[in-house]
């Protein structure tokens, strides 16, 4: 039987997209064990995992005094989602997991792809890794997957340790809706961690000295993290001036603009979500004008609700992360391989 | 009898309104070791590359086994193994795992790659030292390994960039004799780069010199001297008091004296199409002039050498006032 043409050429097609997947899983692979062999992360690895037994301990701590103090309060605990303070309370002696997470994160992310391009060009590898049959952009998306399936597994394994030992500690199970919020959480931790991850990604193909592009990262996540909110208070001082404002729609009006200023840092957009979702009792995450509360009932908003809320800031991290890949892909992709 | 495994047409890169490859054609057979020869930024490498399909030509077309490296650099790289110049390997894998990692890149199954690569460690002389990390290599080293990882493939053709580079010249010989095995015994076609001349010429079947982007000659190194000067491929200078015009026209009247060049007071260059030192030393003394020194200055490689990787022009020196 004579076989149809465009029959084989599928069959043919097929057999290298299988090949391909094969050559990318390989990579993916290799970047995966440098990752967990390098001194580098293994102490990063080390450092959050610590910080973050530490910050349970002190919430814990916190809690169980409260327990303690009442007889019903396995009851009331319940209605106040006691297992997300895990995550949210402390003692005062170490900030809380999240506090943890949005400052260690980035770090992570940086870490993670700060020389991913500029170290296999530096050390004479691309050349070689560019001769085999590999297409060009597998090199950057295998880093980019291997470097991310790192932070999901450690924040998965670490959120769900975190979730364990308190059951342990605590003796209260979490809710089905607390145990959902906090795998939100991790989820979006992980998009949190791309975004800086993509930046340094970014930085690795437009520098050529790994030094330099893990400074400019740093750099930039010290100027999010720090000074964009004081030179947003400082312009908010200056144009939300009571005296010059007469009604109170301007005054909304600007709160809001100031509001969206801030929402340009990928940090505000993180500890906006994060609050939300950990903290069901925040219904708003915008300006409420004393009308709009009074008699409203001071309660926990539903999980669906309060994803509502956050729905804008998550997609607006992953857009943010996506561009920051986008544009590094693109430079990859037209950059010369050569190393001189 | 040999076919043609590389063609290449009127390649063209240009490089900020500045060409790098200027309208390059060469054809390299199935089994030759073909030596690219230049300066460096003579475009060796920008070359190569475009074989490879890592950087596009500006204009021309390049076929690789049958292949255009352009539109489908995947395939040719399949086929062809590249070493290149500034050869760098995973620091802290060893070389074993270094060629194992190649070959899973090149879709060969883990257990073949591993005989593979014991196989060809062996055959580069690193068979003590495929367990070492290869931060611990040394140049040489890393260099045969560089050659086992080009060969885990098992390509039709080999492109060296500058292999000998930065190697002691016992590593030199063992590294050409090895790639010359290769050759011979695998069917390998080999084309490398280099500005070494003296190197490369034992081992290559053909080479072509290359100059600010041009291909200037090719062939063999007898060829070569053809091509470049023409006919008069000796040249015998002579140290001789006193220089009167007789002598020059007796000079001149030997038969195969192309011209005579004029260095200084006493010493002269005679051009000539074949060997004729005797007869030049006869006739000097039959003139009665004293005869201080003769020296056959054949051209060979040391003045195709000087004569291109010096950036002089052909023309200033050749010709003959």
């Amino acid at each position: 039987m004579r076989q149809l043409p465009f029959l084989k050429k599928k069959e043919e097609l097929e057999e290298q997209v299988r090949s391909n997947n094969g050559v990318f899983s390989v990579i993916v692979r290799k970047e995966f064990t440098d990752f967990i062999k390098s001194w580098r992360i293994i102490i990063l690895l080390v450092i959050i995992a610590l910080t973050c037994l530490g910050s349970l301990y002190t919430a814990f701590t916190t809690i169980k005094d409260a327990i303690s103090q009442s007889e019903d309060a396995t009851g009331i605990a319940k209605d106040s989602y006691l297992f997300l303070k895990l995550f949210t309370t402390s003692d005062g002696t170490l900030p809380p997991f999240i506090t943890f997470v949005s400052f260690l994160g980035p770090l992570l992310g940086i870490a993670l792809g700060f020389d991913a391009i500029n170290s296999e060009r530096n050390k004479g590898t691309l050349t070689r890794l560019m001769a085999q049959p590999v297409p060009r952009d597998y090199v950057i998306n295998a880093k980019f997957v291997a470097a991310l399936l790192v932070s999901t597994i450690l924040f998965f394994s670490l959120g769900l340790l975190v979730m364990s030992l308190g059951i342990l500690l605590i003796g209260i199970p979490p809710t089905l809706e607390e145990f959902l919020r906090v795998l939100c959480f991790l989820v979006l931790c992980i998009a949190y961690i791309a975004f800086w991850l993509n930046l340094g990604i970014l930085f690795s193909v437009r520098f050529k000295q790994a030094a330099t592009s893990a400074l400019s990262s740093i750099a930039v996540w010290i100027f999010f993290s720090l000074f964009y909110n004081m030179i947003i208070d400082f312009i908010g001082k200056s144009y939300v001036n009571p005296e010059s404002i007469s009604s109170t729609e301007e005054m909304i009006n600007k709160q809001e603009t100031i509001l969206n200023l801030l929402r340009l840092s990928p940090n505000y957009l993180f500890s906006e979500s994060t609050s939300t979702l950990l903290s069901p009792s925040v219904r708003t995450l915008g300006p409420l004008t004393m009308e709009q509360t009074v008699g409203a009932i001071a309660g926990p908003l539903p999980f669906g609700q309060s994803l509502l809320l956050i729905w804008p800031r998550l997609t607006g991290l992953i857009a943010a992360t996506l561009i920051c890949f986008a544009v590094s892909y693109v430079l990859f992709m037209r950059q010369e391989i050569r190393t001189n | 009898m040999s076919e043609t495994i590389i063609t290449i047409e009127e390649l063209t890169k240009i490089y900020d309104d500045k060409p790098a490859v200027d309208r390059l054609s060469l054809s390299i057979n199935k089994g030759e070791v073909f030596g690219l020869l230049g300066p460096n930024g003579a475009g060796k490498s920008t070359t190569i590359f475009m074989l490879l399909g890592l950087i596009e030509p500006t204009s021309g077309s390049l076929q690789v086994c049958g292949i255009n490296s352009t539109n489908n650099p995947i395939e040719v790289k399949k086929l062809v193994g590249y070493l290149p110049d500034d050869l760098g390997f995973y620091q802290n894998m060893s070389g074993l795992e270094n060629l194992i990692y190649t070959a899973s890149l090149n879709s060969i199954p883990r257990k073949e790659a591993e005989t593979r690569a014991r196989r060809l460690l062996e055959q580069v002389g690193l068979e003590n030292a495929m367990d070492k990390k290869v931060g611990k290599y040394s140049r040489g080293m890393k260099q045969r390994l560089g050659l086992a990882d080009v060969l885990i493939k098992e390509p039709e053709i080999i492109i060296l960039d500058e292999p000998t580079l930065g190697i002691d010249p016992k590593g030199v010989q063992e590294l050409l004799k090895l790639i010359k095995k290769l050759n011979k015994e695998n069917n390998i076609t080999v084309l490398l780069s280099s500005h070494h001349l003296h190197q490369v010429q034992q081992i290559c079947d053909r080479v072509g010199i290359f100059v600010d982007g041009q291909l200037l000659a090719q062939g063999n190194v007898e060829d070569l001297a053809h091509q470049l000067f023409g006919e008069q491929s000796y040249v015998i200078s002579v140290e001789v008091k006193p220089l009167h015009e007789g002598l020059l026209h007796e000079l001149q009247n030997i038969f195969g004296v192309k011209s005579i060049k004029r260095v200084n007071d006493s010493s002269i260059d005679i051009y000539c199409n074949k060997e004729i030192t005797p007869e030049i030393s006869e006739t000097i003394v039959e003139q009665h002039a004293s005869l201080y020194s003769i020296n056959n200055k054949s051209y060979g490689l040391d003045e195709i050498y000087h004569l291109y990787f010096e950036g002089r022009e052909i023309d200033e020196t050749t010709t003959i006032p």
